[in-house]
């Protein structure tokens, strides 16, 4: 069971992100970065079903600077065999990125592309589709269950209230959602063992898409706040404020 | 042509609501650039003349393909579809609703075109003839603005955020000459969760619960709020309560759940952590119900009464029964 699963390196969920100064990036100080979550689940899959088969080999992809050796490293570290840094500046522009990727992925031999369901700084949600179109092959996103049986995958993805049951031949592409598994923490052995597998570094030139980045702002500022009032007595004066004030009753 | 094709999301034979939203958003698209709705419509048996209704939010044809392989989605057909009538007619943008399917859909069509794809927008307009859209990142915590360099641009709609227009469109339907073909990847059924309830992100009403609820089942109590809102209404959870196993994961809300913008938004015994924050503090209204007065969660409220869920809920539902009851 070989597998490609491609990860990207984000800010942490819990970073406050500020605009910096040019309006047109974000402000790295004091920003921690991590992978991103739902890479992890795909790490996670795609570990645990060349366990279960014995045999593979699981490489991680990612599209980005210097400082994504390091998300690279703790995939390895997870247990992955080898990596790959396409070098390059990315930006929230999805498409260049899933070009670079299909281009680096085509010709390789895998059974599995795994993928997050989204990255948590662009919030796409569209290189895993794409890649898969560019590639030519079937996909399912926003997975919270798969199986695997005599080179066919079935796929339980997230919908509106409730799940899609999807269906597909080998070699296929996933988009990971939470739930899919328990992604595991780096063993220290793990961490030793990552230092010494193969990690290669190439540079690559993004062609561009269509987005052009016209700036980046702070989120819409929300109304001043106000205390209604304490306990079961303030009810009646929040009816009336939602009736009367802002007409959503 | 400044043509605008809508992807009329359906499931069954019937419109899903995203669809009349994203054909309401596309007329006053094509109003700006000067030409014409095509409204895309795949479904099961019925859909077609279910698809007519869209003449009414302005479309102006509506290219429908009823088939029993279409009753569930099948991307491949989808994508077929879109690139062919998009190789025919040469549109300015591609609109697709930002739900599960409209999102998977976009970026496979994204992939095909090979053409750029702004997800989740929830702002466009048109400057000096490109079209610019605004759209949420890193979970909202800003904004970016982008401008389209190519066309067709393709864009999905964050649901919810951009209303219903009644517009009577020319409204000539057509059934497209799309029979089911090669299908890589299937969709074999659907497994139905709360049905009777609507998704938190199409709900125009959230009531969700937090830790604060201290129990699964005291969810009756919120519940019976839902139903005394309405139809319109649905309830929603903090990631806490769903890791607890006390709610189901469909339910969300927040960075690693659903991003939702209902009109009217009550967090009763949720703090209020960023992550949470990024799911719904784009909400009209939000109304906190939370013991303490130090909850980060008032911090984002338009409305906040400090108190015990269990006391202030119950009441709460009682006074909109009430108002509910007197035809208010
Ligand atoms: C990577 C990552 C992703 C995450 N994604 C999400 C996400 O998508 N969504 C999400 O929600 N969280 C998410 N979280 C978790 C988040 O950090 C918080 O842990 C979580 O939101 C807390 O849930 P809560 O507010 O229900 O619980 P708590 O933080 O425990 O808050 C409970 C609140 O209830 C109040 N309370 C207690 N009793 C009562 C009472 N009787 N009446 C009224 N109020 C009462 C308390 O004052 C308190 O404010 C994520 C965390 C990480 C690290
Ligand atoms: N720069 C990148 N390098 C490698 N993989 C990426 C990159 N950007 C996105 N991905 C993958 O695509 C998924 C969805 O990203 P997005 O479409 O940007 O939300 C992520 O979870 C990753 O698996």
């Amino acid at each position: 069971m070989n597998s490609i699963v491609c990860i990207k390196r984000v800010p942490d969920s819990e970073a406050r992100i500020r605009v910096a100064a040019d309006g047109r990036s974000i402000d790295p100080s004091g920003v921690k970065f991590d992978m991103n979550e739902y890479d992890k689940y795909a790490i996670e899959e795609a570990i645990q079903r060349r366990e279960a088969a014995g045999d593979g080999q699981v490489t991680v992809i990612t599209v980005g600077g210097d400082e994504a050796r390091e998300t690279l490293r703790q995939a390895l570290a997870m247990g992955a065999d080898d990596a790959v840094l396409l070098r390059a500046d990315v930006s929230l522009d999805g498409l260049p990125i899933a070009r670079a990727l299909a281009d680096e992925i085509r010709g390789r031999p895998f059974d599995l592309l795994l993928f997050g369901k989204q990255a948590i700084d662009d919030d796409g949600m569209q290189v895993p589709a794409m890649v898969s179109e560019l590639l030519g092959l079937p996909c399912a996103t926003v997975v919270v269950s798969l199986q695997i049986e005599n080179g066919r995958a079935i796929a339980r993805r997230e919908i509106e209230g409730g799940h899609e049951v999807v269906e597909f031949e080998l070699p296929g592409v996933i988009a990971a959602q939470k739930g899919l598994n328990e992604p595991r923490y780096p063993s220290l052995k793990g961490i030793m063992a990552a230092k010494k597998k193969p990690l290669e570094e190439k540079d690559v030139a993004l062609v561009d898409g269509g987005l052009e980045l016209v700036g980046l702002t702070g989120p819409p500022a929300r109304p001043e706040p106000q205390i209604v009032g304490e306990g079961a007595e303030a009810v009646p004066e929040l009816v009336r404020r939602l009736r009367q004030e802002v007409k959503v009753l | 042509m400044a043509d605008v094709i809508a992807y009329a999301e359906m499931r069954d034979g019937t419109l899903r609501p995203v669809a009349r939203e994203t054909v309401s958003a596309a007329r006053v698209l094509a109003d700006e650039l000067g030409g014409n709705v095509v409204a895309v419509a795949l479904g099961g048996p019925g859909s077609a003349d279910a698809a007519r209704e869209l003449a009414g939010y302005g479309a102006d044809r509506i290219l429908t393909a009823e088939n029993e392989a279409f009753a569930n989605y099948d991307p491949d057909s989808a994508v077929r579809a879109i690139e062919s009538i998009a190789g025919d007619m040469s549109p300015v943008a591609i609109v697709f609703p930002a739900s599960a399917q409209g999102k998977d859909l976009s970026a496979r069509v994204a992939g095909r075109l090979d053409r750029s794809l702004a997800s989740e927008v929830t702002e466009f307009d048109v400057e000096d003839g490109s079209i610019v859209v605004t759209r949420p990142v890193y979970a909202g915590k800003a904004y970016a603005r982008l401008r389209f360099r190519e066309t067709p641009a393709l864009i999905s709609l964050r649901p919810n955020v951009f209303p219903v227009v009644k517009k009577q469109g020319a409204g000539v339907a057509e059934a497209l000459d799309l029979e089911p073909g090669e299908v890589r990847t299937r969709v074999s059924g659907i497994e139905g969760g709360s049905r009777e309830r609507l998704d938190v992100r199409e709900a125009d009403v959230v009531v969700a619960g937090g830790r604060g609820m201290q129990a699964p089942e005291h969810w009756k109590m919120l519940d019976d709020l839902v139903d005394a809102l309405g139809p319109q209404a649905t309830l929603g959870a903090s990631r806490a309560v769903v890791d607890a196993g006390w709610r189901p994961h469909g339910e969300q809300v927040g960075q690693t759940g659903k991003v939702v913008s209902p009109s009217l938004y009550f967090a009763i015994g949720i703090s209020g952590a960023i992550q949470h924050l990024a799911g719904m503090q784009t909400a009209n209204v939000i109304v906190a119900v939370n013991k303490d007065p130090e909850a980060p969660i008032f911090s984002v409220a338009n409305y906040g009464i400090v108190g015990d869920a269990f006391e202030v809920v119950p009441r709460l539902t009682e006074e909109i029964r009430t108002l509910r009851d007197s035809g208010g």
